[in-house]
């Protein structure tokens, strides 16, 4: 499988399927949904970081002309001690349904409290004024480290530290403890003639997707509930609030509409099961849109982290050990990606020797939900800083000491799993030979900075149903929704295999009822794993239209080839007939065509992207411009380069400003202070150049056509690329993230 | 509840009636009202620009206009771009540079785009950088669209 070839439609760059529509503000977005009778919800949230509910009264808001109902935590089913399987791991169901509407206590400034349902918005939105909690402030902790000290605010009473299969007895902040061991990491730090160590600190930061969260729910009167939404996966939503409301997944259709943007955070529900209660409550359908605070406030940003990374070397460049100490942020509840920036912090490197511990700790903050290769870019930050440190203290170029210690097929990751084919010294080889790494940068303030980054990728379940139209074109139905063109690189594969056009492929991600299960459009996994379930699917139509055209000719199926979109006979009878023009005689043959593909394949194949990137320092601002920006990727296959290349580029930048401008800035109080896209500053176009994408195939084994997750590894590299840069130019180690213009005017000693 | 007002205006060329809130924004009466949802609401503060339209030839923040000021003026959306068999040639050009992922921010920056060109038909990529920057993208690190409005204003140079 993968070998390299030649192909027709794989490769090359058509028109998106669903293009037009998004050109002429025709794509139905969540929020763009309407219904007849729609009520509007929203949702009141905490004013505190961290508070005991004594009560709360909403008889006020319920009296309030137009309002149609308010719900609060009450009117959830009682959650117990359950644990619910999501496919994810196991999750506390009451820390799912807390996290919903509050129920004992608030956890963090913008937790919801209650909801209300109205004949308009704005109603709502006062109605939720005349809500009436009373709490009990308690004192929040919002740093990592501060919640791990003994004598630290507990958030939650019964949460104990499991440690390696144990758990301890005394209720702590610090959920959980990991830990992977290679080697004999004492010895490797002997054998080195340097040893590099630090502390790095990295920031609160959301995914900043444009499109807030929204959700439109029904309930007929047989009970059956169907969800509206923007989702990065229609499924695990029926899953969550099937979960939430003890309600029977058979009972609940989730319609997934386009989605503006997710980058992990829309997988976990916030606002999609209160929906549902207030149309349980008031009988109507009930659209509940945030507004953009209630995303910062109250939805998932990644973890802000405390890493330590010690790295050991010999002179002449080769890692002996290299040890880390990962703290996160879990935010209110457990389940920081502790464990993922654990699996993925060395893995660009063949290195004997490694300890790598992980924490997960809750602090007074929104729980934590995915963005982006969750916990690798922090990771990443510490690792390829030291990295570089090591190299430049060797004098060894610092694509060198990578290419010399570079990660390859049959290297153990420190986590355990072998790597198979990986393209990490092809990125490397690949960055060396590109123009931007051996231009001149010897300007006074200005430095150039490398970094690599790994992200694993992940397969799971995917179903895709095709239907054979009499004209030649195919119906493609598939469960992911597309946040980036992925209609078209699933539909490619398709065509591939039928040896038909691209544009003769109509796709359509349908709702829960409609198609078989598919994960989540995350994981760096669409394109490879529906990809993978299309090719099945189109194998199925080939094989059913090859014993078609036997029939017709009345010969044996053996003796029909197809190639390029033809059937013909191979036993010595000139028979010869299109993809198409047997499409037009499926009825005579036999009847209509479908074929179907599932799968739940373990081969996605890990990525590798090495960025290169020149700064110039501002001396008196502290501000620090990108001049110019190289980020080289391997994709295994670029199904659709066009879309490869702006994965690529959305990621780096979004790392861009992960590096310089964004966090989350809290008061003492636990309020955070910039809860708005003019304070919380994402990269505008202004501050950037051109991002130059180059993508590497090195065909990954485990697919058909070679393909790996593009969307993830992009985001790994950019922060120490950026810190190596800064380096570079003004000769100072950054860090802390956001390498903003106070924290270089610092560094330089200037304030 | 608040007496509602009745605005006349001009959106894409037609007359249109409606009825608001005072507070009702004009994109909450594009979407809510006229369901014309291809305005789409990011921020509503003015932020990030996913609500672009142009008013009497300027472009704005739809979310920062109230309803009732449209009275008498004339009201460009994305939804009066395209021609009924033809798209406008910045939304041909967000197709071929594969400038869009999402898509939810793609509305406001054609919109935007269209402003800028029918001011500064060759613009230079710091003019359209400078432009653009009032309109948020996260999914595509600004490269293709800056490369789809370079292209549309090559095409008309």
């Amino acid at each position: 499988m993968a070998e390299k070839k030649e192909y027709k439609v794989i490769g090359t760059r058509p028109i998106r399927h669903d293009g037009v529509d998004k050109v002429t503000g025709r794509a139905l977005y969540g929020a763009d949904f309407q219904m007849t009778g729609l009520l509007h919800g929203r949702v009141l949230r905490s004013p505190h970081a961290h508070a005991r509910i004594i009560s709360i009264d909403t008889s006020r808001a319920e009296a309030y002309p137009g309002v149609k109902g308010v719900v609060t935590a009450k009117d959830l089913p009682d959650a117990g001690d359950k644990v619910a399987d999501l496919g994810e791991g196991a999750v506390n169901l009451k820390h799912l349904c807390d996290n919903i509407l509050a129920s004992d206590k608030v956890l963090y400034k913008g937790h919801a409290v209650a909801a209300v349902a109205a004949t308009s918005p704005h109603i709502a939105e006062e109605a939720c004024t005349l809500i009436d909690v009373e709490y009990e402030v308690l004192p929040p902790v919002l740093e990592v480290r501060q919640a791990m000290e003994a004598d630290a605010p507990l958030l939650h009473e019964h949460l104990k530290t499991t440690s390696m299969g144990e758990t301890a007895d005394e209720p702590s902040n610090v959920a959980s403890h990991i830990q992977h061991k290679l080697g004999d990491p004492e010895k490797g730090f002997a054998e080195a003639d340097i040893v590099v160590e630090r502390d790095f600190v990295t920031g609160t930061v959301h995914q900043g997707y444009i499109e807030p969260h929204n959700a439109t729910a029904h309930f007929n009167q047989d009970g059956q509930l169907t969800i509206w939404c923007s989702t990065q996966g229609a499924f695990t939503v029926r899953e969550q609030v099937a979960e939430i409301l003890q309600y029977p997944i058979s009972k609940i259709k989730v319609v997934p509409m386009e989605i503006g943007g997710g980058f992990g955070g829309k997988i976990s529900v916030y606002i999609k099961p209160v929906a549902a209660l207030l149309a349980k409550k008031t009988g109507k359908p009930v659209k509940v849109l945030m507004s953009r605070a209630d995303v910062f406030e109250g939805t998932g940003p990644t973890p802000a982290s405390y890493i330590r990374v010690k790295m050991g070397a010999t002179k002449d460049g080769k890692i002996t050990a290299a040890e880390a100490y990962l703290a996160f942020e879990a935010g209110a509840y457990p389940g920081a990606p502790v464990g993922p920036g654990a699996m993925c912090i060395f893995a660009p490197y063949s290195i004997e020797n490694v300890v790598i511990d992980g924490y997960d700790v809750v602090v007074n903050k929104p729980k934590t939900a995915p963005y982006r290769a969750p916990g690798a870019p922090n990771a990443a930050f510490g690792s390829e800083s030291v990295v570089d440190e090591i190299a430049e203290k060797l004098d060894i170029d610092p694509l060198e000491i990578r290419l010399l210690n570079a990660a390859k097929e049959g290297d153990r990751r420190a986590d355990g799993p072998i790597h198979p084919r990986i393209g990490c010294i092809e990125t490397l080889e690949a960055t060396k030979a590109h123009p931007h790494y051996t231009a001149p940068n010897g300007k006074k303030h200005h430095g150039r900075g490398v970094a690599s980054g790994y992200w694993f990728n992940i397969g799971l379940e995917s179903s895709v149903t095709i239907n054979v139209n009499s004209d030649g074109t195919i119906n493609l139905i598939e469960g992911s929704t597309d946040i980036g063109g992925t209609r078209a690189s699933i539909a490619m594969q398709a065509a591939e295999v039928l040896g038909i056009p691209a544009e003769s492929v109509n796709p359509s991600v349908v709702d829960t009822n409609s198609v078989g299960y598919t994960a989540v459009t995350g994981g760096s996994r669409t394109t490879y794993a529906t990809g993978y379930a299309a090719y099945e699917a189109a194998q199925e139509v080939k094989r059913k239209m090859i014993a078609r055209a036997a029939k017709l000719w009345e010969v044996n199926e053996a003796n029909v080839q197809f190639a390029d979109g033809e059937f013909s006979c191979i036993n010595g009878k000139e028979e010869q007939i299109s993809f198409r023009d047997l499409c037009a005689q499926l009825g005579q043959t036999g009847g209509p065509i479908v074929g179907s593909g599932t799968v739940n394949p373990g081969g996605a194949g890990g990525a590798y992207a090495t960025h290169v990137v020149d700064v110039v320092v501002d001396e008196e601002t502290g501000k620090v411009e990108i001049l110019r920006y190289t980020a080289v990727q391997d994709a295994g296959r670029a199904i659709h380069p066009s879309y490869v290349e702006g994965q690529i580029q959305g990621g780096a930048v979004q790392g861009i400003g992960w590096a310089l401008n964004e966090e989350y800035i809290y008061n003492a109080e636990g309020t955070m202070t910039n809860a708005s896209f003019l304070d919380y500053r994402m990269p505008t176009c202004l501050d950037l150049p051109m991002i130059d994408a180059v993508i590497v195939e090195v065909p990954n084994p485990g697919h058909p056509y070679g393909v790996r997750g593009v969307g993830e590894v992009p985001i790994v590299p950019p922060m120490a690329a950026i810190a190596n840069a800064i380096y570079d130019a003004i000769g100072v180690r950054m860090t802390e993230l956001p390498m903003s213009p106070d924290r270089l005017l610092k560094a330089m000693g200037k304030i | 509840m608040a007496r509602k007002s009745h605005v006349q205006t001009t959106i894409n060329g037609e007359t249109v009636e409606f009825l608001c809130e005072s507070r009702q924004s004009l994109l909450e009466v594009l979407r809510d009202e006229l369901h014309l949802t291809g305005a789409k609401e990011g921020c509503n503060n003015g932020n990030c620009g996913a609500c672009s339209v142009i008013l009497d030839g300027r472009l704005v923040n739809s979310c920062l206009v109230l309803g009732v000021e449209t009275e008498g003026k004339s009201v460009e959306t994305i939804e009066g771009l395209a021609e009924p068999d033809k798209l406008h040639p910045i939304q041909d050009a967000f197709l071929e540079n594969a400038a869009l992922q999402c898509g939810i921010c793609t509305p406001g920056f054609i919109m935007s785009a269209k402003a800028l060109l029918d001011s500064n038909p060759n613009p230079t990529e710091h003019e359209i950088r400078y432009w653009l920057a009032g309109n948020l993208c996260r999914c595509t690190g600004y490269d293709k669209i800056v490369k789809a409005v370079l292209d549309v204003a090559k095409a008309s140079a």
